[in-house]
Order: structure tokens, then sequence, then C-alpha cells
């Protein structure tokens, strides 16, 4: 088990390497630098443009800041964004609560329907239970988020007036930050109302953001369930007189799980990426809409360290998915 | 069942409903949806109207200020001003009983004096200033894109409550300087009381000014929040608390604004506008922007170097199909390079007719009767003077190429778009400038000056002594109405010569729910909420 958990950690520092390498190439490719965003139609005089290059660092040659970059990441110093002059480190950590709080929300919304939609697609394979949920899921599969967003906003919050359209609480709430999740942090105030407000703020883009995941969920439990109810073993539980809800609950339902529970470590890429859109829409002050905005002021340490950190993120989910994984089916551990 | 099941639901929704929009309403809250988040909190360093309207507008001062509206200067910080004979002086006399904020770090022993004008000013002038540099990459941005430091040779405290500014050269745009963000008058005590606390970061950060609101708390890419200034010398705001929600889309700020979640937006899309005045929960505030958008010949490129063929194409061009098709309706023709919001438009300039025969004979006494191919370089991206530059594009080549004309579409990455601008490469390019300070100068010079073909604000790379003679005189001349006299000499000229096609200023739309009382648009496009109330519902 040792050696396997080694041996998992041993393929990080590669992928680490070819995300820097990645991540710091691809934001130089983009036409303008951080220096030539900061100006409008009066552009910048040369002297205070090479002045600013030369503050950012950007003025020597791409090997050094590549090393720069790495050397620095390698100790936990992100740099200092180049428009709010904050350690890029702080501004993530004050942004990630947000975001993990609507993935978090997103993803037991997903598991919540998604799971049994499967199960009744595997159970009533070939009726009309089965056609809609695999219809359902297909077209939420296939749903663009940011049209997605925009029409629940329409729908819930303006004709219907039952939600709020965007933000993460009402304004008379002022919540101080503490824990960084709303829902925890309005709690903590005592307020019933704040905590009220914050979770009404959680529906839409929950709904938003968990639609794909709740798609392959769905996907997933049916096809994983219906491989499952072929097994011998069920038709062997299902012949010793076993209740359906038995034989479908506990026999199938836990193997069927093995490759659902891979398929969720996934979708935690899938929810960082969708994040990106669903926090744009739903004004939701996370990484995501972070992200977006430094890369239109191409704000490069932002950028590089921002996706640094989220793919560290995705990263370490899936090393932990992956041990578990070799904790719960030994066969992996040996390959 | 189910009726039961109904009525349960829409109880609920209600309580919700309730809840969320009831009772904490005691005081006047105003939410402005804003479009985006503050760069930082010290307007010196910054030049975006979002991070002015959430800094330099709710929380400074300036020693004089643009009448909300208008362009014109009013008393600010200094009650009065007087400028010397030669233009090379100008010595303000200071408002006195003036408070700055208090927050929890700092609360002030004094009130506003010259020290603190000397000390916005000297920093910004200064490079070995001890708060010259407080934070890396920072720059004092808009000082220098005005040229401040070639305009201001010293700042003197005559006494505690009178201060003289001493120019290098005569500059009569220099008191419109005076009203713009970056000349927002800080805190000389609370950035000394920082320092000698170790740290000066704070000063940036969590800013003190003498404004009609200060600052509560700032939650990242979430709100603002402000509270009435109680001691604000121009009377205490009528509202209690002013909340920026940030909201990046400019449909979703719609939605909200439908909602009642805010109550003022910024920048609407131009396609929700017609929605908007059929709203009977919002008022469409409506004011000419002060900017103008062109296309720029380069006449130092063959065929644009030949006049007749710059006035053929605008002769060529159907702007009025442009206004309808691009601006849909937000947008009034242009035939100066100022707007009629702004002192010394020519009226009297006629434009050229739309006239296809007309150009197609002038391009052929030009010696092109078998046409030309140009390049026209479009917009990448929305401007406040251009909603959509491909669009304009599209307008503009198939008019063209009615008389002869072929046009090929170019377009850049924005950055690059401006970069290459300034070497002078293009053809014909699109372009676009929204006015800073409300004076003329500031569109005259900057785009049609012959320094800016060298600095590169010029497009046209069109240099004319007699129009530059004019300008620069303008500049040299105090008195106002003498200088409108030669900008509108200019104007005459910049017309025959044509070095652009003057298209459209846009108009800008502020939508305000109905319950929003005495919300004015501002000229130079900011925000104000200082004289604003809300109606009791």
């Amino acid at each position: 088990m040792f050696s396997f958990v080694l041996r998992r950690l041993g393929l990080v520092v590669p992928t680490f390497i070819g995300i820097t390498l990645l991540v710091f190439s691809l934001i130089r490719l983009l036409p303008g630098d951080p220096v030539e965003a900061l100006s409008g139609e009066r552009g910048m005089d040369p002297q205070r443009y090479q002045r600013l290059l030369h503050e950012f660092g950007l003025d020597r040659p791409l090997p050094v800041q590549y090393g720069e970059y790495v050397w620095k990441a390698v100790h936990g110093d992100l740099g200092l964004s180049t428009i709010t002059h904050e350690s890029v480190f702080r501004e993530f950590i004050a942004r990630f609560p947000a975001t993990i709080e609507l993935s978090f929300c997103a993803m037991l919304l997903a598991l919540v329907i998604g799971l049994p939609a499967g199960i009744i697609a595997a159970v009533k394979r070939n009726t009309v239970w089965d056609y809609s949920v695999m219809g359902a899921s297909l077209t939420g599969f296939s749903m663009p988020i940011f049209w997605w967003g925009l029409l629940l906003i329409l729908m819930f919050s303006v004709t219907l007036g039952w939600t709020p359209v965007s933000g993460r609480i009402a304004i008379q709430y002022d919540i101080p930050p503490i824990t960084g999740f709303m829902l925890i942090d309005s709690l903590m105030s005592g307020d019933k109302g704040a905590f009220r407000s914050a979770l009404s703020h959680l529906i839409l883009p929950s709904i938003a953001l968990g639609t794909i995941p709740l798609a392959v969920i769905a996907r997933m439990t049916r096809s994983s369930m219906l491989e499952v109810l072929r097994e011998d073993y069920v038709r062997t539980a299902r012949a010793k007189g076993a209740s359906a809800l038995r034989v479908v609950g506990l026999h199938a339902l836990r193997n069927a799980l093995i490759p659902v529970i891979t398929t969720i470590g996934l979708q935690v890429g899938t929810l960082l990426a969708g994040a990106i859109l669903t926090e744009s829409i739903f004004s939701w002050p996370g990484i995501g809409k972070w992200l977006v905005e430094a890369i239109g002021r191409r704000d490069y340490p932002a950028v590089q360290g921002g996706l640094l950190m989220s793919a560290s993120v995705i990263i370490g989910v899936n090393l932990i998915v992956d041990v578990l994984y070799g904790v719960i089916n030994p066969r992996i551990r040996h390959q | 069942m189910k009726t039961t099941r109904g009525y349960a639901l829409s109880t609920l929704a209600a309580t919700a409903l309730l809840a969320c929009s009831g009772a904490a309403y005691a005081a006047k809250t105003l939410v402005y949806c804003s479009e985006g988040s503050p760069e930082g909190f010290n307007p010196q360093y910054y030049t975006t109207g979002t991070t002015f309207d959430a800094v330099s507008v709710p929380m400074f001062n300036r020693l004089v200020e643009f009448d909300t509206g208008t362009t014109n200067i009013v008393p600010g910080l200094a009650e009065s001003y007087t400028a010397s004979a030669d233009g090379l002086s100008y010595t303000f006399k200071l408002r006195k009983g003036v408070k700055f904020h208090s927050n929890a770090k700092f609360t002030p022993t004094r009130d506003f004096d010259a020290d603190d004008v000397l000390f916005s000013f000297q920093r910004m002038m200064d490079p070995n200033h001890p708060f010259a540099k407080t934070q890396a990459g920072t720059t004092y941005a808009y000082f220098d894109d005005m040229d401040m430091k070639n305009i201001i040779d010293k700042v003197e405290k005559v006494d505690a409550m009178t201060v003289k500014f001493t120019l290098k050269k005569p500059e009569a745009p220099f008191i419109a300087n005076m009203a713009m963000d970056f000349a927002s008058i800080l805190s000389a005590e609370y950035a000394e009381r920082m320092k000698a606390a170790g740290n000066v970061e704070t000063f940036d950060r969590e800013p003190i000014g003498t404004g009609p609101f200060t600052f509560v708390s700032y939650q990242k890419d979430a709100t603002i929040r402000y509270k009435a200034n109680d001691h604000y010398w121009g009377g205490r705001p009528k509202l209690d608390n002013l909340v920026f929600a940030i909201t990046t889309d400019a449909s979703v700020r719609y939605a909200k604004l439908k909602t009642g979640e805010c109550h003022v937006m910024a920048f609407p899309k131009p396609a929700d506008v017609a929605l908007m005045k059929n709203d009977p929960n919002i008022n469409l505030v409506q004011q000419n922007g002060l900017n103008v958008g062109y296309i720029a010949f380069n006449v130092e490129k063959k065929p644009f170097d030949n006049k007749l063929v710059r006035q053929a194409l605008n002769m060529a061009v159907n702007k009025k199909g442009i206004l309808d098709a691009v601006f849909q309706g937000a947008g009034a023709v242009a035939k100066n390079p100022i707007p009629p919001t702004l002192w010394s438009y020519n009226d009297k300039v006629a434009d050229y007719p739309y006239d296809p025969a007309k150009a197609k004979a002038l391009l052929a006494q030009a010696g092109y009767p078998n046409g030309v191919e140009v390049d026209l370089w479009y917009l990448p991206v929305t401007r406040p003077y251009n909603p959509d530059g491909k669009r304009m594009a599209d307008l503009i080549q198939s008019d063209w190429e009615k008389v002869g004309v072929k046009a090929k579409l170019v377009t850049f990455e924005w950055g690059e778009y401006r970069k290459r601008s300034k070497t002078g490469e293009q053809h014909s390019m699109m372009f676009g400038w929204s006015g800073d300070n409300g004076d003329p100068d500031n569109f005259f010079v900057p785009l049609l000056g012959c320094s800016a073909v060298k600095g590169g604000g010029n497009v046209a790379r069109w240099c004319n002594k007699d129009f530059e003679d004019l300008v620069q005189k303008a500049k040299a001349t105090t008195k106002q109405a003498d200088r409108a006299a030669l900008y509108e000499k200019a104007q005459v000229i910049a017309k025959d010569e044509a070095p652009w096609i003057t298209i459209a200023h846009s108009v800008r739309f502020d939508p305000v729910r109905k319950e929003v009382v005495g919300y004015k648009m501002d000229a130079t496009a900011h925000h104000y909420f200082t004289k604003v109330d809300m109606a009791d519902k």
C-alpha cells in the first residue's frame, strides 16, 4: 500500500511541471501584456511602459521568468497581482471558500438527484422512466451553463420572484468573512434571516453548476447498475427471495457505486471549470470570476498562481480518490 | 392535496421574500449595481471609471469639482481661486472647517489644510518624496497621462489655508485637470500616522477622504459599503447607506434592477434599453456622452495623403444607417471632433453630405477613377463610443464598395490594436475617445495635435500648421470666451481637411428605479449619489 501511494505521489511531480509550463506559456502566448492592458485609448508613454515592465519583472528572458516563477511557487510565494498589488495567494484564499461552498452544494444536488435517478433508470430499464431520465440528463449535459444560468434567473427570480438574482447574501446583512463560507458565517452571526438569505442565494447557482455533474452521475449510475444487475450474485439474491429493495439497494448498489465514486472525483475538475461561468453570471465572488478578470487584464501572476492553485486542488482530490480506491479495491494496488 | 401544497409553497416563498427585503431597511439604503471591482482604493494610482465611481466620487474631494451633469467647474475644497495675468500661477483659497473621515485606526486631530494639498501633489510630482513609492508596481498613471509633470513647476503653501501652484508654461486646461479624480486630496496626517505605525499599505487600502460617504467595508468582488459622512462640508447626504453590488454581467444587472435588488445600474446593454423604456418601475435617465467615435485616415499613406480622397470617403458613408444599425438610436451623428455638450462646439460647421455620386467624382478627380484598395482596421472590443466595431466596419465596407473603394477588414487583439496604431502601420482605422475633463483641449491636442503624431495618440498622423497654431494658442489663453473662438476656427479646418470621418457621439443611459429621487447623470460618466434620496414606498 505504501509503495502504491509513493508511486502515485511520484506522478504528481511531472504533472506539476507540465501545468506550470503550460500556464506560463499559454498566458504569454495571448497578445498584449499586463502593462499594455493598464492603458486605454491614450496608450502609455514608452518610459513608463519600460519602468512597469521592469517592476513586474517582465523585461527579463523567459527562462529566467519561468525559473523564478517555479522557484517562488515551490516556496509558497505566488507573487503580487499586477492590478491590486496584493499577494496572489491571499487573493486566492479570500475567494476560494466561496467556490468551495458553491461547488459543494452543486455536487450535493447532483448526488441527491443524480444517484436515485440513475438507479430508477436502471431498474426500470426501457420504460418511460428510463427514457425520461436519460433524455433529461442528455439535455442537462448539453446545456451551456451561461444560457442555463440566465434562463434560471429570468424564470425563478424575475418572473416568479422566488429566489434572489445574484450575489451571496441580501445586501442588508453585512456578515464579516470569518470562515469565508457564507452559510457558516451567517449561522455564526446568529441571525436566522441571514442564514435563510444565504441559502436562498445558493439555489440557482447550485442548479446551474450542478446540472452537468448531475447528468454525468445519473448516466454513470445507470450503466454501472445495469452491469451489476446482470451479475450472478444478484440473480442468486433474487432467487433466495430477497426483496427487490434489498437486492437493488444492498447487493447491487454497493458494487455499482465504485465506478460512480471515481466519476465523482473526476467531476471536481468539471465543477471548477463550470464555476468560471457560473460565478460570472451569478456575481459569485469566487476564484472562477476572479480568474476570468485576471485573464482579461493580463494579470500574469494572478493567472499563473490561480491556475496552479486550482490545479493543485484537482490533483489533490484525484490523488485522494485514487488512494481511497486502492483501499477499497486491492486489485488496483498491484497493477 | 395539490392545492394545499401549492398554497404552502407560495406562503413559504412569500415569507422568504419578506425576510429578504424586510425589517432592517429603516435607514435609507441605496444599492448600486456596479460593473466591476475597483482596482484599489487610492484614486491617484488608477485610470478606470470603475475605480473612480467606487473611490474618488463617494469618498474624496478635489480643490475644484465638476458640477454634476455638466463639465462646469465649481468650488470644491478650494472656496475660490485666482489665476495670474500671465497664466503661470494659480492661487487657491482653501475651505475652512473641512473634516477628514475617521476609521478604527485613525481619527484626525486637525481639519483639512494646505499641508494635505501639498502632500497629495508632491507625492505624485517628486520621485524622492517619502510617500512617492509605497507599493511596487504602482504609478501615478493619470497624473502622468495628463502630462502634469511638464505642467506644474511647484506647489507652495502661502499660509495654512492658501496654496499656490506655479506652472512651467501657460496651460488653460490646468484648472479642469484639477477637478479630475487623480487630483483628489488625501490626508497627510493619515499617511504620516500609518507610516509611523509601520503599515503604510493601510493608507492605500482603507481610504480616508473628505467626501460625502465614508468607507465601511469591502468584500472582494462582491460588495462595497459606505455610510453617510455626518460632517460633510457640502451637507450630509440624504442616504444613510450606499452599497455597491458588484455585478459584472449586464443582463444580470438588469435582472437585479427589475427585482429591486438594486436601485441604480451601470452600463445597460444597448439591446436592453428599449425594454427599459417601457418598464413602469424604471426611469431611464439619458445624457449625451462626452465622447467621439471616428475613422481616422493615415495621411502618411497613399491614397489618404490626398485630401480629396479623404473627403470622398467621408461623403461615401451613410452615417444615419450606421447610427440606426450599430447604435440602435443611442447615438447622435458627429460632425466635429468634440461632442456638442462641450463648450466651443461649432454648430455652424456643415457635415459632408451622404453623396456617393459626388464621392465617385472626387475620387476620379484625385486620380482614382477606377477605385482603390485600402485596409480598414476595426475595433475588436465594445467601447463607450462604439458598441460594435465589426458591424460598423461591415456597413462602411459596403458603403465604400459602392464608390469603388475596396476595403479589407483587419483587426487585432485590443492591446495589440492600440500598440500597432502608434507605429503608423494603419491605413484607415476605427477609433474613438472619451473626454477626461470636459476641456476641448483634451480632444484636440491628444487626438489631432502635432506632438501626438509622435506620441501615437494622433492615429491619423495629421499635423496641420494652422490647426496646431490655433489649439496651442487656445492652450495659452486663460479667458474661456477667447479660447472658444479659437477652437471654433480649428473645427472648420478639421472638417475641411478631413483627417477623420467623425461618426458618432454615443448617448449614455443610466436606468434608475422609480423610488430613487434626484438622480442626475454626470457628464464624465461617473455615478454620483451625494444628492440622491429614496422616496418612501
